[in-house]
């Protein structure tokens, strides 16, 4: 059987321009020194850090929207899930060293009037704990989550409205002061990680260079499970879940065994992000904050994993750009942007360059082209 | 009914059947028992009853509406009837399985319309209907990652899509997309086919060649075919069942069914 290389040429692109951004930046960054005209500021190299793991969250998002049909507009909840991990482990650290000087409690507990640490927070001065957590508190939940809605055949629009409940209830819940994690104001002031200085200039790097693995291996995961023959169910799913079923399939058993790996790699690109914008709060749960993914996907070309890492990278650097010189345009652009790729672009940049370059069969596997629902159309008309 | 006489390994599954059921149910590979079906009120099954052999070929005729698609749907576990009985193979109980369960009896299904993994290359295609495990885990580093190409071409040559392997299954004409849902059937392997409407849309030479074609399937497939074209149903030769009103009207060969009056009078005649 003819079957799909792991790595085709658009991976091979991916995987070298990603060694090679690790190797450049750090170079850029260590080898030259500040006031060099070629030196890297460390503060880009986090910024370029954010940007990579954020690429992880879109491939973890397209994972499931592109291959599977299932728009989540809750991926959100998983990456802070493991952002609020990694966090955790980040607040133990800190032990004496924080404001109220109290080895066990962090600060806001203690301003809190805590009088022990809640049993939740048992474990998380060890890092492999912490780790664990990473991958398991968002693979729980979107298994459960995952499970609860595929069996019941919740799909489409309706499945898109609970995940966005979802990432809103967790926000809510996590801005709670008695949810014993830090309230509004979430968990800051980290000091170190495995007894390095998150602030240090080392430890910037060193973890720029750790997500850029990560997203290389999380590439390489989604990409081992869209090529080999649970891929093609997935895909068969996406095009027409009931025939599926009638082939002996359960639908269901492959979209949660899919969403609950998407959850983890999200989670991870979560705990990735915390260390490096130096703060996590119940605002990354934000329904918006989701939905921003789901255009980076959009952009980038959802179903071809390379380009879901290329939009998240590309849409933010515009974000980052553009709200540098007109801070209230970002969010009319964002729009704009959403509509201009559907209405021009709908495979995306990677996936309108598949069609162009790798002809029919090369797009063949794609999504189809997002057709706009009948009611929608009319709603379109009447106003 | 030869076999009518052998008690069936039913009463052994303790399934409450009156005695007169459990005589019928023996040999038959499919049998329905007073199946009903309503949908908003409207009776779409009104008792429907059938039986049907091992290896053996079916041709299901009737109006529209006459609740040919809902009997299948039955079958298949996609509708729950009101009451009635669906045993197949004598000991499972169609009624209290969904549709992978039923798939996985042996049981496959072409739909009126075909429907086929559109993105997906006619090979790829018959790989995912390939008999074979059906778990998800099996699925990302199982046997189907290793399936060889000899078999697949085996049954792309029965349906006469070999030359189109490669190309994506949204590409194919309407009547080779028929066949490539055929082609999968086949390579499910079951026990049973349901054929809902194989020659729609076909033109003269493809439907000849697809009464060939569900011949030599029937040999050692019992297979339930569906059709309103007359002169393919007489190509099949084999027994015609008309349904009217969610029941049977009767059921023969082709000739005394087409000669009954009263089917004259719904479904041939006006």
């Amino acid at each position: 059987m003819a079957r799909t290389r792991l790595i085709d040429p658009k991976g091979w692109i991916f995987l070298a321009a990603l060694a090679a951004i690790c190797v450049i930046v750090p170079l850029l960054n260590l080898g030259f020194p500040p006031g060099s005209a070629l030196h890297l500021p460390t503060y880009l190299v986090s910024l370029f850090g954010k940007y990579l793991a954020f690429a992880l969250l879109a491939l973890a998002l397209d994972l499931v929207w592109g291959f599977c049909g299932i728009l989540s507009l809750g991926h959100g909840a998983f990456f802070a899930l493991g952002g609020y991990a990694m966090g955790m482990y980040l607040m133990r650290q800190i032990g004496s060293r924080g404001v109220y000087g109290n080895p066990i409690l962090p600060d806001f507990m203690v301003f809190l009037n805590y009088k022990d640490l809640p049993w939740y927070w048992l474990g998380f001065d060890h890092f492999a704990f912490a780790a664990l957590m990473v991958l398991a508190v968002p693979g729980l939940l979107g298994f459960v989550f995952g499970w609860l809605a595929f069996r019941s055949r919740v799909t489409g629009v309706y499945l898109s409205i609970i995940t966005q409940a979802l990432t809103y209830a967790l926000m809510l819940a996590f801005f709670r002061n008695d949810m014993g994690l830090g309230g509004n104001n979430g968990l800051t002031d980290f000091k170190d990680l495995l007894g390095f200085n998150v602030q240090a200039q080392g430890f910037r790097v060193s973890i720029f260079v750790a997500t850029g693995v990560a997203l290389a291996i999380g590439y390489l995961i989604a990409r081992f499970m869209t090529v080999s023959a649970y891929g093609k169910i997935l895909i068969a799913v996406r095009d027409a879940e009931s025939r599926t079923r009638f082939l002996g399939y359960r639908p269901e058993h492959f979209k949660t065994l899919a969403f609950t790996i998407s959850a983890m790699m999200a989670g991870v690109a979560g705990a990735l992000y915390v260390p490096q914008v130096g703060i996590i709060n119940p605002g990354e749960f934000a329904p918006t904050n989701s939905i921003e993914a789901v255009i980076w996907v959009a952009v980038g070309g959802r179903g071809t994993l390379v380009g879901a890492a290329l939009g998240a990278v590309v849409v933010n650097y515009a974000k980052t750009v553009l709200t540098g010189v007109m801070p209230d345009a970002w969010l009319f652009a964002l729009g704009a942007l959403f509509v201009v790729v559907t209405l021009f672009l709908p495979r995306g940049i990677v996936g309108t360059a598949m069609e162009k370059f790798g002809g029919r069969r090369a797009a063949a596997t794609l999504p189809p082209e997002p057709e706009i629902p009948p009611q929608l159309a009319e709603e379109g008309q009447g106003s | 009914m030869s076999m009518a006489e052998t008690l069936p390994p039913v009463t052994q599954q303790g399934l409450e059947l009156g005695p007169a059921n459990r005589k019928k149910t023996t040999g038959a590979l499919l049998y329905l028992d007073d199946l009903k079906v309503t949908f908003d009120g409207y009776r779409a099954l009104r008792g429907l009853s059938l039986s049907l052999d091992r290896n053996e070929m079916r041709a299901i005729i009737g109006p529209n509406g006459a609740g040919k698609t809902t009997m299948m749907d039955c079958v298949t576990g996609k509708t729950r009837p009101d009451t009635g009985t669906a045993l197949f193979d004598g000991t499972h109980d169609l009624l209290k399985l969904d549709e992978p369960a039923i798939a996985d009896l042996g049981i496959g299904r072409k739909f009126q319309k075909p429907t086929v993994f559109e993105s997906h290359t006619v090979a790829d295609n018959i790989l995912l209907a390939l008999k074979g495990p059906r778990a998800g885990v099996a699925s990302l580093f199982g046997w189907r990652n290793r399936v060889e190409a000899e078999s697949i071409d085996e049954i792309l040559t029965v349906v006469g899509l070999l030359p189109h392997r490669m190309r994506p299954a949204a590409d194919l004409s309407h009547g080779q997309k028929q066949w490539l849902e055929i082609g999968m059937l086949l390579a499910q392997d079951p026990k049973l086919l349901l054929v809902d409407e194989p020659v729609a849309g076909m033109t003269d030479a493809e439907t000849e060649a697809t009464a060939i074609l569900l011949r030599t399937i029937a040999k050692d497939h019992a297979v339930v075919v569906v059709e309103h074209d007359m002169a393919f149903v007489r190509a099949l030769g084999c027994r015609v069942t008309c349904l009217h009103e969610g029941a049977v009207l009767a059921e023969g060969s082709i000739d005394s069914v087409s000669a009954d009056p009263r089917v004259v009078e719904v479904y041939l005649g006006r």
